[in-house]
């Protein structure tokens, strides 16, 4: 058999990433050196991707097709996690230290899933804990868009490399380069996540001198830094025990605009930077993300209020809002255990998972434009059931939907419930055969939560729990469909097909 | 005044028609038996040649030529010789095309291709298609002094409420006036006490509501379109139904080829598009294409065109809507059952023809073959009209001059035997063909 993939394109351009992920871990080793960490765990990657990434740089390498493309996104999002995992086996502290629970959570980490195995929070370094942080910012928006922004070399082959990594939409050309583009989208991407640690940083600065002593009393610089690392990226680590619960109501609720605007379509959140304020309002897609977090948060919150969980008052409608948000962005903070609620409100979060934010955000899961092209299709099929001649379109905002892209996102959205089904079966299975006790509503908790990478799930893998319990088979596997999720399923299963390495 | 037709096809030869009574007509063609055969049949200089070429416009005499009008069936060859007489004298140019995209150029643009004035043939057919539908049974409608007033003809069916009454008696619409009464072909200026009979044409002026409330009283079934169906997705049927999104309705429009019926479904959002072939009778039942208050069929053919109207209107549609090519159909579709026949081409030539007479007519429209015509006139301290009752000025007036409606700073006033007539005033004028000049002289 002849490979027809040009494989070595595809190793030279990872090798490129590989380099260019040392910058992170050199940057996580000085703040180890600030802390006065260990340094061994950030400097022992460092060298090794640097090393690798250069020697696999030297490989000669072509333009990237679509082919090389699916090969580089899948084994870029991969190789990342395998190092990322290193700094937690070379730091040896608690859970972490295993290999499994180690590439989990890098894995978790870099596909912006937010499922900890961390057992205690308190005897991790702070540059461990940090690394968390920087791995989800690093995912969030994508590992490519932020390579192709970074270097010219993959301009060309941007566009076809950064379609690849995001399928709902044409990457939309901002500007005539591609590099272009991605640079406004990370710049965009990095400004968010600054102007978020300032103001959260600014809560915390502010109270003192205007006498509300308890504005935001715990968010440090560090803390600052850290969460606006994971709330723009929709990713959810948190190096508190508590996530966002540890933190006031003022933080709360600036988390919850964070989120939001994280899981808004990327091109909307330039052209409202510019002024722009007609294309958000026109945009159908936007409309039904704020109708699903508003809605389930009314409906959550009659839950709760029934059930005299909460009083009728702020803390009930930021209590909702919070965990609402955070499931549908698919960020997995939470700021109470929402795993202690009655049923009815964890299951409508449950299917809240399944939701996700726009395309062309940080957001993961299946993402509100599929659901809401699945849904005006169905409406049009009913249409045409009863006058089978007529041609109607789709149209979003206004606009025709062509019909290979229909049959695209009714194929990806089955093809997503459908994994989602095996793998709660596996869970469930392996987890008896290993001895371990997980509830019905648990597995299915926890397979949408890894393979829609939210991140927190229910019963021992609830917002204030932890993985780790889970056998380490069911663990491996849950890497496998947080990698396979989180690049949308085609990358990973077209790799698989015989069709793709041969002619 | 000299004038410049380059074509000389259906349109050319209807607008070099019109004109050569009272006006210096130039007729250039390229295929020399149509020449030869024009310069027996009309009292016009026909030239052989081609309008995009230099030499055959100077031996026109684009020098002191004041309008030069090209209407030749080609779009590209009408934008070249008018580019090529803007350069060659400062003639008026006028500019037929089909295409809708060049027409979108030269309105956003100023003075674009060096044309002053551009008739889209398809846009034009299309809006005479949407001002039939928008005014049930009407069969020749025209608007003047910027839509405020509006001209119908109607056919008076045999059960209308004003069969069999007098005009006087007719006369119970606020401002709308009766015109003229055409009755087997005869064209009859009514006084108060003439009949109107049953299958008269009757030719009002008025408001636009007028109009609209007078064709809704004509015929009681009419109670104003709401299913309108389009046959054919060609470009008058593509802009037709556009238009009438722009109105409000929701048309069904039938294409049969399956590219162009997507293509047409994308650009047309508030349009139902069904892919199926108009003549397939059990489509058009299961459709319930027989229940539409109107079926326009746009077809790229006449014969088919016509097939499809018969056919929709035997399952029962309430009114046809055709389009023809030739111009000689129009009475034979409209005498085997189609409602309402349109031409293209003959609209094209009315819109041209109505721009030529701007000279101080504004608006024109062209009655029964030539008959009679609507004029627009300002009336000027000097005219014979100006500060007079209409009943002491309208003996002035040749016989058969009717005054049709009066727009002041913009909204009608209704002519009654008392109105005086201020200077400035808008009149619309209702005028026998041989009297045009004498009226456009003494108003």
């Amino acid at each position: 058999m002849r490979i027809r993939v040009d494989w070595r394109t595809s190793v030279s351009v990872l090798g490129t990433i590989l380099k260019i992920l040392a910058l992170p871990l050199a940057s996580m080793a000085a703040l180890a050196l600030f802390y006065s960490e260990p340094l061994v765990p950030f400097l022992v990657p460092f060298a090794g991707s640097l090393l690798a990434g250069v020697g696999l740089e030297r490989i000669e390498r072509d333009e990237p097709g679509p082919r090389e493309a699916f090969l580089l996104v899948a084994s870029a999002w991969l190789a990342v996690a395998l190092v990322g995992a290193i700094p937690f086996v070379l730091a040896g502290q608690g859970t972490l230290a295993d290999p499994v629970n180690a590439l989990f959570e890098s894995m978790s980490g870099i596909t912006t899933t937010g499922a900890t195995v961390v057992g205690r929070f308190e005897i991790h370094g702070r540059a461990i804990l940090m690394w968390r942080q920087v791995l989800q910012w690093l995912g969030g928006l994508g590992i490519l868009v932020l390579a192709v922004g970074l270097l010219s070399e993959l301009s060309v082959s941007g566009a076809q490399l950064m379609e690849t990594e995001t399928r709902t939409q044409d990457v939309t050309k901002l500007t005539p380069r591609m590099a272009g583009t991605a640079r406004l989208l990370g710049g965009l991407y990095l400004g968010l996540t600054a102007l978020l640690a300032a103001l959260l940083y600014g809560l915390h600065l502010l109270g003192p001198r205007i006498g509300v002593p308890d504005l935001a009393p715990e968010m440090t610089l560090y803390d600052a830094v850290a969460h606006a690392l994971t709330t723009i990226a929709t990713a959810g680590f948190s190096p508190h025990a508590k996530s966002v619960g540890a933190f006031s109501p003022a933080v709360q609720w600036v988390v919850v605009v964070g989120m939001f605007v994280g899981a808004t379509n990327f091109v909307l959140l330039y052209h409202l930077s510019r002024g722009d304020t007609t294309r958000i309002r026109d945009s159908e897609e936007f409309r039904v993300y704020l109708g699903v977090v508003v809605g389930g948060a009314l409906v959550v919150g009659a839950m709760l209020v029934l059930d005299g969980e909460y009083p009728l008052g702020e803390e009930l409608v930021r209590a909702t809002l919070f965990q609402v948000t955070s499931i549908v962005t698919t960020t997995g903070y939470a700021t109470v255990d929402f795993d202690l609620w009655s049923a009815g409100p964890r299951h409508v979060l449950f299917l809240g998972m399944f939701v996700g934010g726009m395309a062309g955000s940080t957001t993961c899961s299946i993402k509100t434009l599929r659901w809401l092209v699945v849904g005006k299709t169905f409406r049009r099929d009913l249409f045409t059931a009863v006058h089978p001649r007529a041609i109607k379109p789709v149209r979003l905002s206004g606009a025709a939907i062509d019909e290979d892209t229909i049959r695209d996102i009714y194929a990806y959205t089955l093809v997503s419930v459908v994994i989602f089904g095996l793998l709660t079966v596996f869970v469930v299975v392996d987890a008896s055969r290993a001895g371990v006790e997980v509830t019905e509503f648990g597995a299915m908790g926890a397979a949408a939560s890894t393979f829609l990478n939210i991140g927190p799930a229910f019963g021992f893998a609830g917002p204030y729990g932890s993985y780790e319990p889970f056998p380490d088979s069911t663990k491996l596997v849950m890497v496998v469909m947080m990698w396979v999720g989180r690049i949308e399923i085609f990358p990973v299963l077209a790799l698989l097909t015989r069709s793709f390495w041969e002619s | 005044m000299r004038i410049i037709v380059v074509g000389a096809g259906e349109v050319g030869s209807s607008i070099a028609a019109s004109l050569c009574g009272t006006h210096e007509v130039v007729v250039v063609d390229i295929d020399p038996d149509r020449v030869s055969d024009l310069t027996y049949e009309l009292d016009v200089l026909a030239i052989e040649g081609d309008g995009g070429d230099r030499t055959t416009l100077q031996e026109a005499g684009i020098g002191d030529a004041d309008l030069v009008i090209a209407s030749t069936d080609d779009d590209e060859t009408n934008i070249v010789t008018c580019g090529t007489a803007d350069t060659l004298g400062d003639a008026f140019t006028i500019c037929r095309v089909k295409g809708t995209q060049y027409l979108d150029t030269w309105r956003n643009a100023d003075g674009a291709f060096g044309i002053d004035f551009m008739v889209c043939t398809v846009l034009l057919t299309a809006e005479s298609v949407v001002r039939l539908i928008g005014l049930p049974a009407a069969q020749d409608v025209d608007t003047f002094s910027g839509g405020a007033v509006r001209m119908a003809q109607f056919e008076v069916p045999v059960d209308s409420p004003v069969a069999d009454q007098t005009v006087a008696e007719a006369d119970r619409w606020d401002s709308l006036t009766f015109a003229a009464i055409v009755r087997d072909e005869e064209f009859v200026i009514p006084s108060g006490d003439t009949y109107i009979r049953a299958d008269d044409e009757v030719i009002v002026i008025g408001s636009p509501e007028c109009v609209r409330e007078f064709a809704a009283d004509l015929s009681p079934r009419s109670a104003g379109p709401d299913d309108i169906v389009i046959v054919g997705g060609s470009e008058v049927g593509f802009q037709t139904a556009r238009l009438l999104e722009e109105r409000g309705f929701r048309p069904r429009l039938i294409e049969r080829e399956g590219e162009r019926a997507r293509q047409l479904a994308e650009d047309l959002p508030k349009t139902t598009v069904m892919e199926s072939d108009a003549t397939d009778r059990d489509f058009l039942e299961r459709e319930h294409v027989g229940d539409a208050d109107v079926v326009v069929t746009a077809l790229d053919n006449d014969e088919k065109n016509l097939l499809a109207a018969l056919l929709a209107k035997r399952l029962g549609a309430q009114r046809t809507v055709s389009l023809t090519e030739t111009g000689a159909y129009v009475q034979l579709f409209e005498a085997v059952g189609v409602d309402v026949a349109v031409n293209p081409r003959e609209t094209v030539a009315e819109e041209i023809t109505r721009f030529t007479r701007e000279q101080r007519a504004e608006n024109v429209a062209i009655i029964e073959d030539d008959r009679a015509e609507v004029l627009e006139l300002t009336v000027d301290e000097g005219s014979s009209l100006a500060d007079r009752a209409i009943r002491e000025s309208v003996p002035d007036l040749p016989a058969g001059t009717v005054i049709g409606a009066i727009t002041r700073d913009g909204s009608l006033v209704t002519p009654r035997g008392e109105t005086v007539i201020r200077p400035g005033d808008h009149v619309v004028l209702f005028v026998n063909t041989e009297d045009i000049d004498a009226v456009a002289a003494q108003v």
